[in-house]
């Protein structure tokens, strides 16, 4: 029973830094704004995360700054794409290239350094309730965030008016400009926002999955975030699905060679991608669910007097 | 116009000869990693080298370095940009980097090559390495002396000769000790990827091992090992402060003292491509102070690598393959060749190697 519960609590902490990123993209994207720049704005979030717990030494402290990181790293983008008009594409790329660079930079002080961890959650009485108690009582702050993101972020979108009008920028930002809606600055928050989730993403990395600072921490987890906005096409529920998945299947094939089980470990540790990509294949048949579900002007700029 | 052009070609000429004159006066020397430099493990240890090297030849020397530059084609280009900026030593430090070098290194016959791990040399193009396999030796005796649960989980990232050769040498020297000794194995396809490290550690753990080795470069197995107050070996630096009460010990490499000798030689001249296996007794291979264990524990590892740095090597017979054929007779020693391409299991591995 302890190994069922140790599994179901990795494949938690796996799964929480790609289901805050992504949920925080899907935001971006049914605003209509396609920001690629997910892995350097969590990067940025784990070298802010990590460099604030390390000067003052509070993890607290350290979990704020990684939120503020990302959002400040996020609004370089709002600018130049929302304000300037520049190509989203490009612009998200380079962010990523100058974050995991910057924070290259920023952090080479901090190499080396063991980092602090973001205490568990611990309620006498209930976190020693015996299975349940460790995985609903027991885990990390950032894993509650995440869940309680995902709830209000659904909350939001669908049964709220501002995200109505978010939704309806998505599908067509000319119409909404017509109705007098203001398209860039619901589009800035929404940038700010994405940015704020992935530089938490980051800040799980640093302070709870694996509490240090190295360059390239994130080793690819912005772009997995990324495909998972459109595996789940653009739903929240289905982020948190993927996400999970994803995190089983990872975690499923690591015990799955660590049991011995005569498979090739390189197919076993492509087998996550696999699942997306098998997917993705299976949500594209359905022609007319995917155009609904996609924000049709996702990723093309707006300016308003053009 | 013709004027013009003459006057330009002797500017070009001019210009270029003052560059040369200045490149002559310094060594340049150059370094491709695989990882970043900020790892704190494979590529941090070969970039202290490259900062030895510097400190210990002053402004004889210039050297730079390109990090980050993954194994395959790409290296290429890094290899040939470095050779076109006037580097006139380049060190290639992953086995990734052999194909690349061994190609690049043709196109530029006046510069030095040296290669990292791997087996292909050339005119201009020398190895080196170093015996890790003698650390991870006497890891699997600490392993085999710590683990209560006889059980091991070892964390490694792409099945190559030296992996191989570094599981097959830490289970002879834990079955040295404990003959039923068993090693749960997981490859993780990545040299560098701290939360997938650290998510193998726990999978291993939770079936059972009770302590980490691992054949990859970051810290997170470690503090996996701290967490769960279980026991665990540190990669390429000493990584006690991430764990003081679950590590070990760590096998470090030391480069240093080989890259000042290698620039120096290619200052004075007398730099030829060379072939060059380094083990405990060169310096290369360290294993960082022994903690958290007891003394008599403590005692025998210091035994075990006095012994191999006098010239024992842990690769000595009688040692059968995995499937129980016979590899080396009683009082056989390996030879080198047949480590470097090393591709089976010894007996009591419990894993199928990907092929």
């Amino acid at each position: 029973m302890d190994i069922t519960v140790n599994i179901l609590l990795t494949i938690a902490t796996a799964a929480t830094p790609l289901l805050i990123a992504a949920i925080g993209e899907l935001v971006v994207e049914r605003s209509g704004v396609l920001n690629l720049g997910v892995e350097g704005m969590m990067i940025m979030g784990a070298v802010g995360g990590f460099g604030a717990t390390y000067l003052t030494g509070s993890p607290w402290i350290g979990l704020l700054a990684a939120i503020a990181m990302g959002a400040v790293f996020s609004l370089l983008f709002a600018v130049m794409t929302l304000s300037l008009a520049t190509n989203q594409v490009a612009t998200g790329l380079s962010l990523t290239l100058l974050g995991l660079g910057l924070s290259g930079m920023m952090g080479t002080s901090f190499v080396g350094q063991p980092g602090e961890r973001l205490p568990n959650l611990d309620i006498p009485g209930l976190t020693s309730i015996p299975v349940i108690g460790r995985l609903l009582f027991g885990q990390d702050p950032i894993f509650y965030i995440s869940i309680a993101l995902t709830a209000a972020v659904m909350w939001f979108l669908f049964k709220t008016r501002t995200g109505l009008t978010l939704r309806s920028i998505g599908d067509s930002h000319t119409s909404a400009h017509a109705l007098g809606i203001h398209v860039i600055r619901y589009r800035y928050l929404a940038v700010i926002f994405g940015g704020a989730c992935a530089g938490l993403a980051g800040g799980h990395l640093s302070l709870v999955y694996t509490p240090q600072w190295v360059e390239n921490m994130t080793a690819g987890r912005g772009w997995i975030a990324l495909a998972l906005v459109v595996f789940a096409s653009w739903r929240p529920w289905r982020v948190l699905a993927g996400a999970y998945i994803f995190g089983a299947v990872w975690i499923g094939q690591l015990h799955a060679q660590a049991f011995g089980i005569p498979v090739p470990s390189q197919f076993l540790s492509s087998l996550p991608y696999l699942a997306t990509v098998v997917v993705l294949v299976l949500i594209s048949r359905n022609k007319r669910l995917t155009m609904m579900n996609t924000p049709a002007s996702l990723g093309q700029p707006f300016v308003p007097d053009r | 116009m013709k004027k013009l052009l003459i006057a330009l070609m002797t500017t070009t000429a001019a210009f270029s000869l003052a560059a040369s004159a200045e490149a002559a006066d310094k060594l340049k020397a150059c370094w491709v990693y695989t990882g970043p430099i900020g790892d704190f493990g494979y590529s941090y240890q070969h970039d202290q080298g490259r900062l030895e090297v510097e400190k210990a030849l002053g402004d004889k020397v210039e050297t730079a370095y390109l990090e980050n530059v993954s194994e395959g084609p790409d290296a290429d280009r890094a290899f040939e940009r470095l050779a076109r900026e006037g580097c006139k030593i380049i060190f290639g430090t992953s086995f990734g980097f052999m194909d690349p070098e061994v190609k690049v290194a043709k196109k530029f016959p006046k510069v030095m090559f040296e290669h990292a791990t791997g087996y292909k040399t050339g005119d201009n193009l020398g190895i080196y390495n170093a015996r890790f396999y003698e650390g991870r030796y006497v890891l699997g005796q600490i392993a085999a002396k710590e683990s209560k649960a006889g059980v091991a989980g070892y964390i490694v990232s792409f099945p190559i000769p030296e992996v191989v050769m570094g599981i097959n040498s830490f289970m002879l020297g834990a079955q040295s000790i404990n003959p039923n000794f068993k090693a749960k194995i997981v490859w993780v396809n990545s040299w560098f990827d701290p939360g997938k490290e650290a998510d193998a550690a726990k999978a291993l753990f939770d079936q059972g091992a009770d302590i980490v080795v691992q054949h990859t470069d970051s810290t997170a197995a470690l503090q996996v090992a701290e967490e769960r107050k279980l026991h665990g070996f540190g990669q390429s630096s000493d990584m006690i402060k991430f764990a003081p009460n679950a590590a070990l010990t760590s096998l470090t490499d030391e480069w240093g003292p080989y890259y000042i000798s290698r620039v120096q030689a290619a200052l004075d001249g007398t730099w030829k491509p060379d072939n060059v296996w380094l083990g405990i007794k060169d310096g290369a291979v360290k294993l960082a102070p022994f903690t958290n264990m007891p003394d008599d524990v403590k005692a025998m590892a210091e035994a075990t690598a006095k012994k191999i740095a006098g010239g024992w090597n842990p690769f000595t017979g009688p040692i059968a393959k995995q499937d129980g054929t016979p590899w080396l007779k009683d009082g056989e020693v390996a030879d080198d060749g047949t480590l470097l391409g090393m591709n089976f299991y010894v007996k009591g591995v419990d894993d199928k190697l990907p092929q």
